[in-house]
């Protein structure tokens, strides 16, 4: 770390970044003021909330370009134990999170095809390809991100992410943390949260090594108990969606999780999903619904298409079919009840290692149903990620589940949330229409 | 004659359309290869079933396939889905598991005893599960739908084939010719797979009492009774099996109509 990098980068955060966050946010405030009132069919009104993420998402990338040099920097995956680090003032950088933002704004393809060409597989995670590509070609819609000091990796997602991040280990040549959370059948073993606990522990004498910090019990209490209610307002952001008609569809919950998969333990996620709830309680208060003819509800398993959210959204909501909850918005809020503040590492041992993707097929069904129930949804679309193994595997079961046993209407839909190689948007929208033609 | 209405199902082969009567029956049906403009070919057969039946400009017409948006005055657009579904249990009068083999894609419906579509299953993005990929095969051996069951019959079933995919298996079958290996052999080996293939489509509705086929690949009595044979059920070919499509386009056009 040098004084000046350290001066910059104070100077960019608290003085540059908030100027810029302001400007741009008056610039949209009027345009939202303008649009505000301005019919949005098939959809409802437009949520001032965007505006928020917007600003908040803005200045976390803009902040994170001048980040190497003044502050450790780590990289890690949307499963690690994100609070663990914070103590030790750590700017955190999400690749997964960087990559769905390159696929939103349709940069992800020609990324992907960089790290093929330098030879790596097109089966890999378009995730992991997206990553390689940018940190190969040095392209990224974020103008730069900061390279690690650190490198964490949790196999509670999937075995993609520790491959993934030992090339990156390699590239940066920086220190690899594997967190190795067993896989979970049924509710779990006592020695598997020892084996986890034991695994904390040598994170956090780690990153003492890579910061020159020492723990600060303290802060790690504060940050680790602040991640815990930034899930549970999450949570409480999502369960607005048991209303009739829900207030926000999905495909808008999949923009809004950025700052819970990528500031997870800091106030300013948790006041977002303040305002936001506020602002779809207001809704639900005035039977104002986030499409407009909601006539069938529905839930999403398996990760989004990243760029085609908007036409998947508008075909279902001009049909009046409504996404009110998925599995993955879900995953960041469904095991904060673990959270004990008097017993912060075995229970955030069972928070990490209890998560839909690092337990067997029937916690995966028994999920489902539950959400169906609790959102009375009448059908589900299971999207098959051609990246995403983990996530996929048991789909057809669940789908013969789901619909054999208990009557509800279920479509696979094949795709990939990153690479738009691997969806064809004509069959995509003709197994929509046809899936919504057996509802009348 | 009384002309309910018309029906046209825009495949990516072929373009069929269909005229029905009160009763559903099929008055006069037209089948054509897909050409590029599918918007003047669609109009153009319209109108010739029009003047062939004598109906007026004011017959109501369906669309369906995969052209079925470039189809102008197309009263109600539906998917293949629901027409397969409607034509379907018109012909056949009872629940029914269709397997349509098209050009572009095969798919499998489940319907119900009230004539509603209960489930579908379509192959995926490849060629490999569909009547397109017969045809490249077949016509690199040079044999026509007609000559395939014969051959199945006397094939010994010695010889498999492991690329379902239609480029790569294309590439298997040359080298396979290059063995020596009799004709015969390929042909079955290229129907087994792509029995395989669409049998675990089918399959993924669960298993049927029975199939009905239609679509082009219904053509192919050889492929039919592998496909049933692979499954060890009966497998029945629908009357007027390449119009399935057009007469549920149709069927909609006349209870859209009647406001049913
Ligand atoms: S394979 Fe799935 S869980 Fe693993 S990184 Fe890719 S998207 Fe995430």
């Amino acid at each position: 770390m040098t004084i000046s990098r350290q001066l910059q980068y104070a100077l960019i955060k608290n003085v540059a970044a908030p100027l810029l966050v302001k400007t741009d946010a008056w610039k949209s405030a009027r345009s939202f003021r303008a649009k505000k009132d301005k019919p949005n069919p098939p959809f409802g009104p437009r949520l001032e909330s965007y505006i928020k993420l917007k600003e908040l998402m803005l200045e976390h990338y803009f902040t994170g370009r001048y980040a190497d040099g003044a502050v450790p920097v780590a990289w890690i995956t949307s499963g690690s134990p994100v609070e663990l680090l914070r103590p030790f003032g750590f700017h955190i950088v999400y690749p997964e999170n960087h990559a769905a933002l390159c696929a939103v704004r349709r940069r992800a393809k020609d990324l992907c095809v960089h790290a093929e060409n330098e030879g790596f597989c097109r089966d890999l995670c378009s995730y992991a390809r997206t990553d390689f590509g940018s940190v190969m070609s040095g392209q990224t819609p974020v103008g730069r991100v900061p390279k690690p000091d650190l490198l964490v990796t949790c196999t509670n997602i999937c075995q993609t992410a520790l491959a993934w991040y030992k090339v990156l280990a390699r590239k940066f040549n920086v220190p690899l943390y594997v967190f190795d959370t067993p896989f979970i059948y049924g509710e779990g073993e006592e020695h598997d949260v020892d084996y986890i606990v034991a695994q904390f522990h040598e994170l956090i004498e780690m990153c003492e090594k890579v910061t020159g910090r020492k723990l600060d019990q303290k802060q790690l209490t504060y940050h680790t108990q602040l991640g815990c209610e930034c899930s549970k307002a999450w949570g409480k952001v999502l369960d607005l969606c048991r209303n009739r008609p829900a207030p926000m569809t999905t495909f808008d919950a999949f923009i809004y999780i950025g700052p819970i998969v990528a500031m997870r333990g800091l106030p300013e996620c948790l006041s977002f999903y303040k305002f936001l709830h506020d602002e779809l309680q207001d809704r639900v208060s005035r039977g104002i619904g986030a499409i407009q003819n909601e006539r069938y509800r529905l839930l999403w398993d398996n990760l989004p298409i990243w760029f085609a959210i908007r036409d998947l959204s508008t075909a279902f909501a001009q049909g009046g079919f409504n996404f009110v909850c998925s599995t993955y918005t879900n995953a960041w809020a469904e095991t904060a009840h673990h959270f004990d503040p008097n017993d912060v590492y075995r229970s955030s041992a069972k928070l990490y290692s209890r998560i839909i993707l690092n337990r067997d097929l029937r916690n995966k069904a028994d999920l489902i149903l539950k959400l169906c129930r609790d959102f009375q949804c009448d059908g589900a679309v299971l999207h098959s990620d051609r990246s995403c193994k983990p996530y996929s595997v048991g789909q057809y079961n669940l789908a013969d589940i789901l619909n054999r046993e208990h009557g509800i209407k279920t479509m696979i839909l094949e795709a990939d949330h990153g690479d738009p190689r691997s969806y064809s948007p004509e069959q995509g929208e003709l197994r929509v229409k046809a899936f919504m033609e057996t509802f009348q | 004659m009384t002309i309910a209405s018309i029906g046209l199902d825009a495949g990516s082969t072929t373009v069929k359309a269909v005229a029905i009567n009160p009763e559903g029956q099929i008055a006069a049906r037209v089948i054509e290869n897909t050409k590029p403009d599918i918007s003047s070919q669609a109009e153009r057969l319209i109108e010739g079933l029009r003047s062939e039946t004598g109906s007026g400009p004011d017959t109501t017409v369906s669309a369906t396939g995969y052209g079925r948006k470039m189809v102008r005055n197309a009263g109600k657009v539906i998917t293949e889905i629901t027409a397969h579904g409607r034509g379907a249990f018109f012909l056949a009068g009872k629940a029914l598991t269709l397997v349509d083999v098209g050009g572009q894609d095969s798919k499998v419906i489940r319907i119900a005893a009230s004539g509603n579509v209960e489930d579908f299953a379509m192959n995926d993005k490849c060629a490999a599960g569909t009547g397109r990929f017969l045809e490249v095969i077949l016509h690199r051996l040079e044999i026509g739908y007609d000559q395939v069951e014969p051959m199945l019959d006397r094939a010994s079933g010695s010889v498999s084939i492991s690329n379902t995919c239609t480029v790569f298996a294309e590439s298997e079958i040359i080298s396979l010719l290059a063995r020596g290996v009799p004709v015969e052999e390929i042909v079955y080996a290229v129907h087994a797979a792509f029995a395989e293939r669409v049998g675990s489509l089918v399959m993924r509705l669960g298993r049927p009492s029975a199939i009905h086929m239609s679509g082009g690949g219904a053509r192919n009595a050889g492929l039919v009774k592998l496909l049933g044979k692979h499954l060890c059920v009966p497998a029945t070919v629908l009357p007027e099996a390449q119009f399935v499509g057009a007469l549920g386009a149709a069927l909609t056009a006349a209870s859209t109509r009647a406001g049913i």
